[in-house]
């Protein structure tokens, strides 16, 4: 029982990453209705450019964290500014589509660059673990799901009140009614697309610091989409839910069953919600019009 | 007006249906048969001028192509975007493979079950399709890719797991590889013009309706849920018939075949080639397939003669490129190669064609 509990603990713990990165998710597609199939792909730059940054310029890790969040959100501005705004009003799946190649590229810059092994990322967390009781939690993933839960709070506080995130929120319920009243959605588009760098960049070096850094890192952002999904696309509260949930899942079953069934699980817990309430579990009901 | 086809209105059927005559008559100067014959002829002349890799490349790029047209049927045609194309040809090479290595069954009959299995399988993945659509109906394929994917590598007993299945050697026509050659470039050509014609039909003109708007189609009395299933299912059948063919050349399968990376490669085909275009299809999957292999042959000749690590360059080049094709096609030339094809021929460009709908 006890171990169950380590286990639920841990995958709560890891569940951080998936919230923070969804989060970037979602602001993304409530703005501009893309569905960024990216974002796994910016987190894993994000965590190469704080590679960067520390180990191989060697600037300490505070610098290095604000040079990644940085530099990740000003990839994010171009990728935006170059490959989306032009795009604007073109089908979703035609956005959708430039997003996976955005992510080809990256992914193939990324190994171009620093190579497709696997490297560590510098520790900066406490290590010590934490005991609650008779359950131990590493201290990385601890303090690590600490700082996360942090950001993604400040994040949504962030959201809900500042101007910006109501004009964040303005767009997503009417771009036009939007627009006509003074908010310049294209700045909107902008801001969420930088924001959502920042966020991947953050829970890229909390995937990362995990076990490592390779090129493929991206991949846990299909365990983000399963979060995405879950929530129902739309629903920041709903993120933070379905991100624990997933991460639970995810290490849960991975204890038990072995890790192959780590990766299918997320998606078969989804493709039955999916099936039941199509919106996901938070989302909400659009209304189409012919 | 005289408007020959029954057809949609226009604000619903933005797009020109490609390879079709259009109503207005002349907008398709159609390729002459004399064109046709030098066609044919390369296609038959083709294994006795080059090498075997030659060949090979061949085979390669003819079982790709079926697979593309697959997709472009769900995608470019029914505006289903699918990202677990891989996947269905992985049911395809599966079950094609296991009834060769336990029944010994000929090539022709695994063909037809490797295209019937991921016919099926095809349509139970399409049922999130009945209630989702759009990106969510994208996941659904994710999750479709992700649960195949793991039956391929875990279902050890059946499918020999990472290590996979080897197959028999065979021989059609006692001529080889050129004789494999000869078989898909038939089944190639079969499957192009079935599916051209299909959008000839009431189901094809369907799809495209479906594509447009749903809910519209549902109101012109299109069953829009038999409809989505169907393009899903033969998109899938397609998949299925490549995976048997590239099961049976390659004499083996296992789950590496059929990941992600492979479903975006198909995606990209369609992109670049063109959506809603038989042409596109062939074009687009042509392209994709010699690309890297015009990669290679580039990066040895100015890659300082193999001093470079070729493999650990090569690949992540190789992503890159996709990116760029995938990404650049779909801003600048929406409609892929077959619209620079197009335009090459001197055909007028309509406004709408450039808006592009999936």
């Amino acid at each position: 029982m006890s171990q169950f509990l380590e286990y639920s603990l841990i995958g709560i713990a890891s569940g951080g990453a998936y919230i923070i990165a969804a989060l970037g998710f979602v602001i993304i597609f409530k703005a501009g209705n893309v569905f960024n199939f990216a974002m796994g792909e910016m987190m894993m730059f994000g965590a190469y450019l704080f590679y960067a940054a520390v180990v191989q310029l060697k600037l300490g890790w505070p610098v290095g964290l604000l040079a990644a969040v940085i530099g990740s959100a000003l990839i994010a501005l171009v990728i935006e500014r170059v490959l989306l705004r032009p795009m604007i009003g073109r089908p979703v799946v035609v956005l959708v589509m430039i997003t996976l190649g955005v992510g080809s590229i990256l992914r193939g810059t990324a190994a171009l660059i620093w190579g497709a092994d696997i490297l560590q990322l510098p520790e900066f967390l406490p290590q010590r673990p934490l005991f609650l009781g008779d359950v131990l939690i590493p201290g990385k993933l601890a303090w690590g799901f600490l700082s996360v839960g942090a950001i993604a709070l400040a994040f949504i506080v962030y959201y809900r009140f500042s101007r910006a995130g109501i004009a964040i929120r303005a767009t997503s319920s009417d771009q036009i009614t939007a627009e006509g009243l003074g908010i310049n959605i294209r700045r909107v588009f902008a801001m969420t697309w930088a924001m959502a760098g920042l966020l991947a960049a953050v829970a890229g070096i909390a995937a990362g610091g995990i076990n490592g850094i390779t090129p493929q890192l991206g991949d846990v952002a299909l365990n983000v989409l399963a979060v995405v999904m879950l929530a129902g696309m739309s629903s920041v509260g709903g993120v933070v839910i379905a991100g624990i949930a997933v991460g639970w899942i995810e290490t849960v079953v991975g204890a038990y069953l072995g890790a192959a069934w780590a990766s299918f699980i997320p998606y078969l817990v989804v493709l039955l919600v999916m099936s039941i309430r199509p919106t996901g579990l938070f989302g909400e009901q659009r209304i189409e019009r012919i | 007006m005289p408007e020959p086809i029954p057809n949609l209105t226009p604000t619903l059927m933005p797009n020109p249906i490609p390879e079709a005559n259009r109503p207005d008559g002349k907008a398709v100067p159609a390729l002459s048969p004399l064109l046709w014959l030098v066609v044919a002829a390369a296609l038959i002349g083709f294994p006795y001028l080059g090498s075997d890799y030659i060949v090979y490349m061949g085979v390669l790029v003819a079982i790709n192509i079926i697979a593309t047209a697959g997709l472009n049927i769900t995608v470019g045609y029914a505006g289903l975007l699918s990202i677990g194309h891989s996947a269905f040809i992985g049911v395809g090479a599966y079950a094609s493979a296991l009834l060769a290595i336990h029944a010994g069954t000929p090539l022709a009959v695994n063909v037809v079950a490797g295209a019937v299995a991921a016919f099926i399988v095809g349509l139970v993945f399409g049922i999130p399709s009945l209630r989702i659509k759009g990106v969510y109906l994208a996941i659904a394929t994710l999750a479709a890719q992700y649960s195949l994917y793991f039956v391929f590598q875990q279902w050890t007993r059946v499918t020999g797991g990472d290590r996979g299945l080897s197959l028999p050697r065979i021989d059609i026509f006692g001529m080889g590889d050129t004789g494999f050659y000869f078989f898909v470039i038939l089944l190639a050509t079969l499957l192009c013009t079935a599916s051209r014609n299909l959008f000839r039909t009431r189901i094809g003109r369907g799809f495209i309706a479906v594509r447009e708007r749903d809910y519209a189609a549902e109101v012109l009395g299109i069953d829009v849920v038999r409809y989505k299933l169907l393009a899903f299912g033969l998109g899938a059948a397609y998949a299925g018939v490549a995976g048997a063919l590239g099961a049976a050349f390659l004499r083996m399968v296992n789950p590496d075949q059929f990941t992600l990376g492979i479903s975006v490669f198909f995606l990209a085909a369609v992109v670049v080639g063109g959506r809603a275009s038989i042409l596109g299809s062939i074009l687009g999957a042509a392209f994709m397939t010699l690309v890297p292999e015009f990669l290679r042959t580039g990066l040895s000749i100015f890659g300082g003669g193999g001093t470079v690590d070729l493999a650990g360059v090569l690949s992540p080049l190789r992503e890159i490129i996709f990116g760029v094709l995938i990404v650049g096609f779909l801003m600048l030339e929406p409609r892929g190669l077959a619209g620079l094809w197009d335009r090459l021929r001197g055909r007028r460009e309509t406004i709408d064609s450039r808006s592009g709908a999936a």
